[in-house]
């Protein structure tokens, strides 16, 4: 047994002229929910298909198991997927939908009934099995697509954008299911995703994709918190980008960094020589923000002031747009309710009202400027 | 009358008095002259009876729709195995090319179909293409008799009614979701199992609708078999013409006719279950 | 190898589809009367249809009816469609299923249903019988080809015509029949080569007066293979082409 469930080396893949895959290497532990982030036409549905033998890659191998499976067909594979349509046959009831692979391996008698209902009451649609697919929910389609899935005992299940189809309530619902029936069933779980949010509350790794490369792997924490390239840091939720100069280096890893005018000791986990132009990017949760007279200002190299460009009330956070004085940048910034303020008078901010914004040095990503 | 009513119901009413006029009343006025009597001078007397339906339990005429069935049916199932695989790679071939395939098609399914028939013979003559071919290859020495036989009423029926056959199958075959295709072979299923248990019944309204507009006009294409058949090959077309132009036993044909309207209507119904079971279609 | 087999199976099928017409037409040009073989080019059995009076009658009734026919059938054909689009009446479903009938029924039951209403109804057989048969029989056709066009239509279009203050007819008169125009005229192509093309329905609602091109053709054959015919299914054959051609155009354009 390989510790590796599914291995793609340096798989590319071109439809003519057009190559959607460069080279990309790739490896699924076993066990793990694996997400492949990124935007539409980056590939990532690509290596799905690559993975469960609906496509050959031009070049390079697939490896599932250990074993070369670059020139087998889907059926002979051991993986399933849950297509973003769901792909439940028409003419079939939920049953017979469910009992298809199993049928199709022999399986037969109570043994076939027993499996089949199992993996029904495993989505909670036991009470479904006579329905035709049309007579069903969405969600319950959905259901179903996972239960003929499971049913085969897979090494790895694919699952191609399978929540893009349900409304938001019904999808957050599906997303801790489905995390609850990967981590209740041991099974490797590689998930197709562009939601980012998605991607990072349901993946134990998450693979950023962009135009046929991936571009970061790591958790959700590491590609959040710890950005490879702008790509990744703005692909995977909102962040705010100031462009500076590196002014001097300190040696382990600290470095003094002028952003128009206010020269900061910041750290970067990346080396840059002195003249160097750099990207500082900011959460906008990472922001504060502080009111004409508000707390205290030690250092004001550290503050930058603006004006609040746009009040949006979120319910739980209130997110203020901040135009900064000095380079007419916009910045976007997310204030949390405070237990102390009740009435939540400290987030009144009126539009207009002159503001300085700072944020917890520490926090920032610092990479090279693109 | 308002505007609005006005051009409603000339728009409904022209079409609705058309339809029962030339397609309602001439129908039932077959069902009622099926039970009529054939008269000496006039064509129908208002006598009812069965004595129509009775005739046509006749050896004579049994074998008439027995020969007729038999050679539709054999000219279906020919016209349905050499155009699925046909219509099948139509619609999967490139999308660039697939509106020319699919005209090619199209053509000979508008051409007269007695110009086709006639070309056929120029074919099968004695001294046709096809026996010139054949003496030339060495494979026969004397002519063939090809005309004439029901082998050639077949090869005519199905040389005139195969693109009846391929456009329903290719309609079909391309509305096909193809990701059920997909989701078969990823349940484990091979290329044999797939078309099977998902290709064939999902694209079955297809298949019925493509073996109606084959089987129904081929029991009636009377001057197929006048032109390839022999004298002994007699299609219920042929029956029918001629209790109308020679014999002049209205009822007769008429009861024919009415027949043959219900193995119409019995495969509509067929029609209609395969494509309620296939057209179950998943909502998203 | 896989490629290969199914490119050479749809040669297959195709050749099968023309190679008899594509003898017929070069025949056609060949100047013998009996031969097989090859005996050099001729326009000669052209020119003796152009000089056949007797075939040219007949060929012009056939125009006749074929313009007449599909003409009245695609108005007909085209309010239907709309009417059956546009409105809820009660028979609504009767009309629908009369037209699926109309497609589905063999046309030689058509043939002498119709023959039955006309001989009932005292009309003399001829022209006029032979013209309201090759409508009732294109009207589907019409039907069908304008109703597709329609249910691929914007809703909303006819709503924000009616919404601009449209009557009923204006509506149907500015917005609904231009959008309409390819499949009308591709409806009425093809009415008019199912008229020129039809046998069966022809041979039971035409009387001895009044003769038909394919039922000529009928009897030309029945008489025995000439050159001529096949230089007159030539005709027809090309004729049926062009129409095609132009009516596919005219259905793809704007998809």
């Amino acid at each position: 047994m390989s510790e590796h469930v599914i291995e793609l080396r340096s798989a590319t893949k071109a439809y003519g002229k057009q190559t959607v895959l460069h080279g990309v290497d790739l490896k699924v532990r076993r066990g793990e929910f694996l997400t492949l982030l990124g935007p539409s036409g980056c590939g990532k549905t690509t290596i799905l298909r690559l993975l469960a033998g609906f496509e050959s890659p031009t070049t390079g191998t697939v490896l599932l198991d250990g074993q070369d499976v670059t020139a087998l067909p889907p059926e002979d594979r051991g993986v399933n997927t849950v297509f973003q349509s769901y792909a439940l046959f028409p003419h079939m009831t939920v049953y017979d939908n469910v009992a298809f692979g199993p049928r199709i391996k022999g399986v037969g008698g109570s043994e076939l009934d027993t499996r089949v209902m199992e993996a029904l009451k495993t989505v909670k649609l036991d009470g479904f099995a006579q329905r035709k697919p049309a007579q069903l929910s969405g969600g319950q389609q959905q259901r179903v697509a996972i239960a003929r899935a499971l049913v085969n005992r897979p090494l790895v299940l694919l699952l191609d954008e399978s929540l893009s189809a349900l409304d938001y309530k019904l999808r957050k619902a599906m997303q801790i299911e489905l995390k609850q029936l990967q981590r209740q069933l041991g099974i490797t779980f590689v998930f197709v995703t562009h939601d980012q949010e998605e991607a990072l509350s349901m993946s134990d790794r998450v693979v950023v994709m962009n135009a046929g490369n991936i571009q970061q792997i790591g958790t959700p924490r590491e590609v959040y918190e710890q950005p490879e390239n702008l790509f990744v840091a703005k692909f995977v939720g909102e962040i705010n980008t100031l462009t500076g100069t590196v002014c001097a280096v300190h040696g382990d890893g600290s470095y003094d960094i002028d952003l128009f005018g206010h020269v900061i000791d910041l750290r970067a986990r990346r080396s840059f020589a002195v003249g160097a132009e750099v990207s500082v990017l900011i959460r906008p949760e990472d922001l504060r923000i502080w009111r004409e007279g508000e707390g205290t200002v030690e250092d004001l190299a550290d503050l930058f002031p603006g004006t609040v460009e746009e009040v949006i009330y979120k319910g739980t956070t209130v997110d203020l747009i901040v135009r900064l004085t000095e380079t007419r940048e916009l910045l976007s910034t997310t204030q949390f309710f405070n237990e102390d303020d009740a009435s939540g008078s400290l987030l009144d901010y009126r539009i207009g009202e002159p503001v300085h914004v700072d944020w917890v040095h520490g926090w920032e990503v610092i990479l090279p400027h693109e | 009358m308002s505007d609005h009513a006005l051009f409603k119901r000339v728009a409904i009413g022209t079409i609705a008095v058309w339809l029962l006029l030339f397609a309602f009343a001439p129908n039932l006025m077959v069902v009622i002259a099926s039970f009529l009597t054939r008269g000496e001078s006039e064509f129908l007397v208002w006598t009812p009876t069965t004595d129509a339906y009775a005739r046509m339990l006749d050896p004579l005429y049994l074998h008439v729709f027995w020969n007729s069935f038999y050679l539709s049916a054999m000219t279906t199932l020919l016209c349905l195995v050499i155009g699925y695989p046909f219509a099948y790679l139509i619609a999967r071939a490139n999308p660039a090319v697939r509106p020319y395939l699919l005209l090619l098609v199209i053509i000979p399914f508008w051409t007269s179909s007695l110009v086709r028939t006639y070309a056929m013979i120029v074919i099968l003559n004695t001294n046709g293409l096809l026996n010139t071919l054949l003496q030339s290859l060495g494979l026969i020495d004397e002519p063939l008799e090809l005309l004439y036989t029901d082998g050639a009423v077949i090869a005519g029926l199905v040389y005139t009614l195969l693109p009846f056959m391929v456009l329903p199958l290719y309609a079909a075959i391309e509305k096909l979701d193809w990701r059920l295709v997909e989701a078969a072979r990823d349940l484990g299923a091979r290329k044999v199992r797939t078309f099977a248990s998902v290709i064939i019944p999902l694209t079955s309204p297809g298949i019925v609708a493509g073996c109606m507009l084959v089987f129904l006009p081929g029991l009636g294409m009377f001057y197929v078999a006048d032109f390839l058949g022999g004298s002994k090959t007699t299609l219920i077309g042929n029956l029918i013409q001629r209790q109308f132009l020679s014999a002049r036993d209205w009822p007769f044909g008429s009861a024919a006719s009415v027949t043959l309207t219900i193995v119409m209507g019995l495969m509509i119904g067929l029609y209609l279950l395969a494509a309620k079971r296939a057209n179950a279609k998943v909502e998203v | 190898m896989k490629g290969l087999g199914r490119g050479a199976y749809l040669a297959l099928v195709y050749a099968f589809l023309y190679l008899p017409i594509a003898v017929l037409i070069v025949y056609s040009f060949n100047d013998a009367r009996y031969s097989l073989s090859w005996q050099g080019f001729t326009w000669g059995w052209y020119e003796s249809l152009s000089q056949n009076d007797d075939l040219i009658d007949v060929a012009l009734n056939s125009v006749i009816v074929a313009l007449l026919s599909a003409t009245l059938a695609t108005i007909i054909g085209t309010l239907g469609a709309v009417a059956l689009y546009r409105y809820r009446f009660s028979g609504r479903n009767v009309l629908n299923g009369l037209i699926f009938v109309l497609i589905m029924s063999p046309e030689i039951v058509m043939g002498i249903s119709l023959l039955l209403l006309f001989v009932t109804m005292g009309l003399e057989l001829g022209f006029t019988t032979v013209l309201l048969s090759h409508t009732t029989f294109s009207i589907p056709f019409v039907v069908v080809t304008v109703m597709s066009r329609l249910s691929g239509f914007d809703k909303f279009l006819i709503e924000a015509a009616q919404d601009l203050g449209a009557t009923e007819f204006q509506t149907f008169r500015k917005v609904i029949l231009p959008l309409l125009i390819p499949a009308v005229v591709a409806g009425w192509l093809l009415s008019f080569t199912l008229s020129m093309d039809d046998v069966i329905i022809s041979f039971f609602v035409t009387g001895p007066d009044f003769e038909v091109l394919p039922l000529k053709v009928y009897s030309m054959v029945r008489l025995g293979v000439k050159p001529e015919i096949n230089a007159l299914s030539t005709v027809m054959f090309a004729l049926t082409l062009v129409i095609v051609l132009i009516a596919q155009s005219l259905l793809k354009e704007r998809k």
